[in-house]
């Protein structure tokens, strides 16, 4: 496999993507939403609140970025290829020298690389104003801690490979772009809940269930390349297209 | 350049080739003539490896269409314009060249160069920068003809390139696609429109799933039935037809209205002596001409008799 090749691809799809300004806005939306207004409300509500009581929901909130990475290449990755059936632009691209693997990475890395950037962006921000807060009222900065640096260095890649790979089995096999998007959200949901539950169900440490998290992530992120491989047939997707 | 031996394409019960077997020689400008749903459409895309077989065997350049490693080859030999131009539309005209430049292995200054070039002839370069959603479907046109040739292809599939274009632009295409002709490209035109196929092709084959008969264009339409003379008389006059039927070159004639239809195999060295007993046995010539059939006559004829078996 080429990597140049498939870099290509993603780089075409990142001027698309950009140039959409659906795509574009809803990539910017989540993490601003998750990283800003998000602990601004959680402030509001938790104001007076001791100190040792915040940790619990702080985790809580951590686990959200991995959330949004599971939740925004459905946005991306749903419309990889049939975006290029609805532009009619898939016939031309397959025809060129390049590999079902090739065409397949370069789809998956346009979905991947913006995601994970959101979220880091939605994290860092995220970090910004918690830490402006806890300095403020207790002259302590919160973050970033252990937890964090888990669930967005970690877990958030893995369910984003896994919404990602998900996201473009999905998206060569449908005609639609609302058909994809709607089929790639349902798709995320698994991943959220396994995400959240673990969480919210606080039945070991929260590091310890991150690491446990990643490991399940890791697992099925590898099955589903390689019924991603298997699956995916230039010739299927030429020929589904109604 | 293109061979092709009882190629065969199944969509489970439907068959939409059968036993296509030609081959197409190198430099030569190849139409495939046939109505919606012949397969000529599904012949292109498993002559450029986007479908498998079914059966059969077909070779492009010499290399197999059934194996991965020459399938890449093929593709990078390989330009075609297929039936929607698909380019992306909030890309500019530069850039979508560009990036199947790239995917292409074209190199940055050969890819600069082949795409000024080709914008510059098509009379686009001026806006290159404009999105290609903000151009005409006849410039879209031109401009996924440029994307065909970013990388020289020695082959060229072009499926409907003036469908849909307004005569304008068709012009402008067919003007285009001659002047690869004169280059010596090996050019494969699935078209709709025959006096198109006549004009651009050197041969052509008329498919409806199997191939119903190829050859020059001149050559089908002499094969349907021969040429014949056309005699415009002032007046009808049995006498004159009994005159001319007596004459040895006259195979076959027939009198309608005023025009007496004549058969014969060499009308050139012939007809000056029907027009010399014409006007001994007292007629009026006003004219003669010649009546031959038309690549359509032979298209209308083929598909009528597929359909009527």
């Amino acid at each position: 496999m080429r990597l140049w090749k498939a870099w290509i691809v993603a780089a075409k799809d990142f001027g698309v993507v950009r140039k959409n300004k659906y795509i574009f806005y809803s990539l910017i939306t989540m993490p601003l939403i998750l990283g800003i207004a998000f602990p601004l409300m959680m402030m509001i509500m938790l104001a007076g609140a001791p100190f040792n009581t915040i940790m619990p929901i702080l985790g809580l909130l951590n686990v959200l970025f991995a959330v949004m990475a599971a939740m925004l290449p459905t946005v991306i990755a749903s419309y990889s290829f049939v975006g290029e059936k609805v532009e009619r632009s898939l016939e031309p691209l397959l025809a060129t020298p390049t590999t079902d693997g090739e065409l397949l990475l370069g789809k998956c890395l346009a979905a991947f690389l913006p995601s994970m950037a959101a979220t880091y962006i939605g994290a860092a921000a995220f970090v910004a104003v918690m830490d402006l807060w806890s300095y403020t009222n207790q002259g302590v900065i919160m973050l970033p801690n252990l937890n964090l640096a888990l669930m967005v260095g970690l877990v958030a890649p893995l369910a984003c490979i896994l919404s990602v790979e998900a996201n473009v089995i999905i998206s060569s096999r449908v005609s639609d772009v609302r058909a994809a998007q709607q089929l790639g959200g349902v798709v995320a949901l698994p991943i959220i809940l396994v995400l959240m539950l673990g969480s919210l169900l606080g039945f070991m440490p929260a590091d310890l269930l991150a690491l446990v998290i990643s490991c399940v992530l890791a697992i099925a992120a590898v099955a589903l390349f390689y019924v991603s491989k298997t699956t995916f047939r230039r010739e299927e997707i030429l020929t589904r297209w109604k | 350049m293109i061979e092709t031996e009882n190629l065969t394409r199944k969509f489970g019960e439907l068959t939409a080739v059968e036993n296509l077997t030609l081959k197409v020689e190198e430099g030569e400008v190849f139409g495939f003539l046939g109505p919606n749903a012949a397969g000529k459409t599904t012949t292109v895309r498993m002559l450029c490896c986007l479908i498998a077989k079914t059966s059969g065997n077909a070779r492009i350049g010499g290399f197999n269409v059934d194996d991965p490693e020459d399938c890449l080859k093929i593709r990078k030999m390989v330009g075609l314009l297929p039936g929607d131009v698909g380019l992306y539309d909030s890309l500019s005209a530069y850039k979508n060249l560009d990036f199947y430049g790239k995917l292409y292995e074209v190199s940055p200054e050969r890819r600069e160069e082949k795409i000024k070039q080709l914008l510059s002839l098509l009379g686009i370069w001026e806006r290159r920068d404009h999105p290609v959603g903000t151009f005409s479907k006849g410039t879209k046109q031109k401009i996924a003809i440029a994307r065909a040739l970013i990388h020289d292809p020695e082959l060229l599939f072009l499926d409907e390139p003036t469908a849909n274009l307004d005569p304008e632009a068709s012009k402008t295409v067919r003007d285009f696609v001659l002047d690869l002709k004169k280059e010596k490209r090996t050019i494969f035109i699935n078209t709709h429109n025959l006096s198109e196929a006549e004009r651009l092709c050197d041969r052509i084959g008329i498919i409806k799933t199997h191939l119903l008969t190829i050859g020059s264009p001149g050559s089908l339409a002499k094969g349907l039935h021969a040429r014949k003379t056309v005699i415009q008389l002032q007046h009808a006059n049995p006498k004159l037809l009994t005159a001319v039927e007596k004459l040895r070159p006259v195979k076959d004639a027939q009198m309608s209205d005023n025009k007496l239809i004549l058969d014969m195999d060499d009308p050139e060295k012939d007809n000056p002596e029907v027009v010399r007993t014409i006007v001994e046995a007292g007629g009026s010539v006003q004219y003669v001409t010649e009546l031959r059939s038309t690549l359509e006559d032979v298209y209308l004829k083929m598909i009528k008799e597929t359909e009527d078996q």
